[in-house]
């Protein structure tokens, strides 16, 4: 079976940000693969030790892109590709069109329900629909058998369980697995696996950032009594300046 | 962790040293930092840890990938001990055994077969070595044991002896014991003793403050006999094992950073949170000069143990150069540590917090591997040419 991984580099939001324009300010910031794309990769080594195959890690960004697939290759990827753009594009569709010419010719295609940085959720459906594939988003369990998948999702109050015939798009979620850190002579052997740098074939991008702010800083709490003394006030504050009640 | 990185050493470091470091740092998050507070007072050192050690290939990491080892560079290997002493003391202590005291010597003074049957079982942490050379009464002053292999009509050798403050001494598979041939120090040679063997005894030394997370055992060899392809064929003189302790203390020099790394987080996070007199404590002078003591000790012994690692990779460092890391990082890991505890107030006490526990850990760091002293006099040696030992 051929596997595609397709893994994002992303700032460690334990990492304190800083925001410069519409965009982070990189300075000091560690990046790290997006944990959402680590059970894809996971998923593809667990796959790849049942049935055989071979795993492709692929990320698209700026020539920094390449550490994060060397992450992957640590962990039992068998080789990289790289599709170099300069800085790392915001639009959807137009990062998933670069990433569709890639991927033609995979079994099964695994990537993150989502990369942490934008939120977006919207890579391996948008991948599906342009590569005209089933797909199957967050996903928390996963077996192919032969041509055919199983999945399951959790939905609201239960889970969901779906089928879908190969090749297919699947995004993995929290729970799918744990994936496996690098072990030390897996960083040493990433050295050496091939790794190819192309420039990305980027869409028309149709989606700018139009500003990028932090949260507002939350307001010290403050305590107003004790006892049941409290109470009334307690109420006049949520209801008059919380409006929660 | 960003205050960790004040001088952006991280820009220093390669990709793979890097990875290599967040790698361990992920496993120490991940599985000593929540167990390791209840085996400290538990006094127990966590061997369910040990396989996952070896698979993520912790153990002589710095040696050849030929004898299934990580091959890494010593910077790596630093940083890989660096991340360990985050956690505690003790696993780091079990590492640096394993690696630079028990694998290190049968690399070095092995033979090939020696080396292929000890060393890639070793790696996986299946074998478990440890290092036998200070003795009851002979610690800073290794020359005078008077542990002894005496050599049969066979060829083989009839060990006799005791040895003391023996990490990993009653978990270990594979004893390295030095011990004499002949009566001058010059005649001591490394043995492998499988512990097993009989006459070979390994007793728990109860009622430690500090390495709790840790096996400290008290060696007896009486009797013992092992066969001639047991001596480790390129061992000769007291030079042998010193050459190992330098090994081990090169890597004490990085543990020690991480365990006052991990004091002065936890420090700097509980200043910004625990309120006094209606602010952070953090606020306060006394509180901020404590925290800015620390940082620029810890920015200090980062940049010595970079350096000195680069120098050992290229081949040029000096074990003087190794003493004035070890003693310098220890000395001022222990100084953070006590810092970080009082910093904590009554807290500071609970083992729910880490920093007594480093400070009690590395009171056993000031003294093994080279005493502080015994590095002083080193220095002092290697800048006057006089030896204040004899």
């Amino acid at each position: 079976m051929k596997i595609a991984v397709c893994i994002k580099r992303v700032p460690d939001t334990e990492t304190r940000i800083k925001v410069a324009g519409t965009k982070i300010d990189e300075t000091g910031v560690k990046f790290i693969a997006n944990p959402y794309d680590e059970f894809a990769v996971e998923a593809a080594l667990q796959l790849k030790q049942k049935s055989g195959g071979e795993i492709v890690a692929i990320s698209l960004g700026p020539d920094s892109a390449q550490e994060t697939i060397r992450t992957a290759l640590a962990m039992g990827a068998d080789r990289g590709v790289h599709l170099k753009t300069d800085g790392q594009p915001y639009d959807t569709l137009s990062v998933a069109q670069a990433l569709a010419v890639e991927l033609k010719g995979y079994d099964l295609i695994l990537l993150g329900k989502m990369a942490i940085d934008d939120y977006n959720h919207a890579m391996a459906p948008a991948l599906a629909e342009i590569l005209g594939l089933p797909c199957v988003s967050a996903v928390t369990a996963l077996t192919i058998d032969g041509a055919k998948g199983t999945a399951e999702r959790e939905v609201e109050g239960g889970t969901e369980v779906l089928s879908f015939p190969l090749p297919a798009v699947i995004s993995t979620d929290k729970g799918l697995n744990k994936p496996r850190l690098p072990t030390l002579p897996g960083i040493m052997a990433a050295k050496k696996k091939p790794m190819e740098s192309k420039p990305a074939a980027l869409g028309a991008a149709r989606v700018t950032v139009r500003s990028l702010a932090l949260p507002p800083e939350r307001p010290a709490g403050r305590i107003i009594g004790e006892g049941a003394a409290a109470v009334p006030e307690l109420i006049r504050l949520l209801q008059t300046e919380a409006k929660v009640l | 962790m960003e205050n960790l990185d004040f001088y952006a050493v991280d820009t220093s470091l390669s990709e793979e040293e890097r990875a290599v470091r967040d790698s361990v740092r992920r496993f120490v998050d991940e599985r000593v930092l929540p167990i390791i507070g209840h085996c400290y007072v538990e006094g127990r050192f966590p061997k369910e840890l040990i396989p996952e050690m070896g698979a993520l290939g912790l153990f002589g990491a710095n040696l050849p990938e030929d004898y299934g080892c990580a091959g890494l560079n010593n910077v790596a290997y630093g940083l890989i001990m660096q991340e360990l002493e985050r956690g505690d003391s003790g696993v780091r202590s079990f590492a640096s055994v394993q690696g630079s005291l028990v694998m290190y010597p049968i690399f070095a003074f092995g033979s090939e077969e020696q080396k292929r049957r000890y060393l890639p079982l070793m790696a996986t942490g299946e074998v478990i070595g440890c290092f036998g050379l200070t003795e009851p009464d002979f610690g800073s002053n290794p020359a005078g044991m008077i542990t002894t292999a005496k050599e049969q009509g066979d060829g083989s050798y009839v060990i006799n002896g005791a040895k003391m403050w023996i990490t990993n001494g009653s978990t270990a598979h594979v004893a390295i014991i030095w011990a004499k041939i002949g009566t001058d120090q010059d005649s001591i040679r490394g043995f492998l003793v499988p512990t097993d063997s009989r006459g070979f005894s390994a007793k728990d030394q109860k009622g430690k403050l500090s390495l709790r997370a840790s096996d400290t055992s008290e060696i007896v060899l009486q009797d013992v006999c092992v066969p001639k392809g047991n001596l480790l064929p390129k061992s000769g003189g007291l030079k042998s094992p010193l050459m190992c302790l330098t090994q081990a203390r090169y890597g004490i020099s990085w543990g020690a950073l991480g365990a006052a790394m991990a004091c002065f987080e936890e420090a700097t996070s509980y200043a910004k949170q625990r309120v006094m007199f209606d602010r952070p404590i953090g606020g306060f002078q006394l509180q901020q000069h404590r925290l800015a003591e620390m940082l620029t000790e810890i920015v200090k012994a980062q940049l010595l143990v970079l350096h000195l690692g680069r120098l050992k990779d290229a081949g040029t460092y000096t074990p003087q150069q190794v003493s004035l890391a070890k003693r310098n990082n220890v000395n001022m890991a222990t100084d953070i540590a006590r810092e970080a505890r009082r910093l904590l107030g009554a807290n500071g006490i609970l083992a729910e917090y880490a920093s007594m526990r480093h400070m009690e850990n590395l009171e056993s760091v000031y003294t093994y591997e080279g005493t502080h002293d015994v590095h002083t006099l080193i220095l002092g040696q290697a800048i006057t040419g006089l030896n204040a030992f004899n």
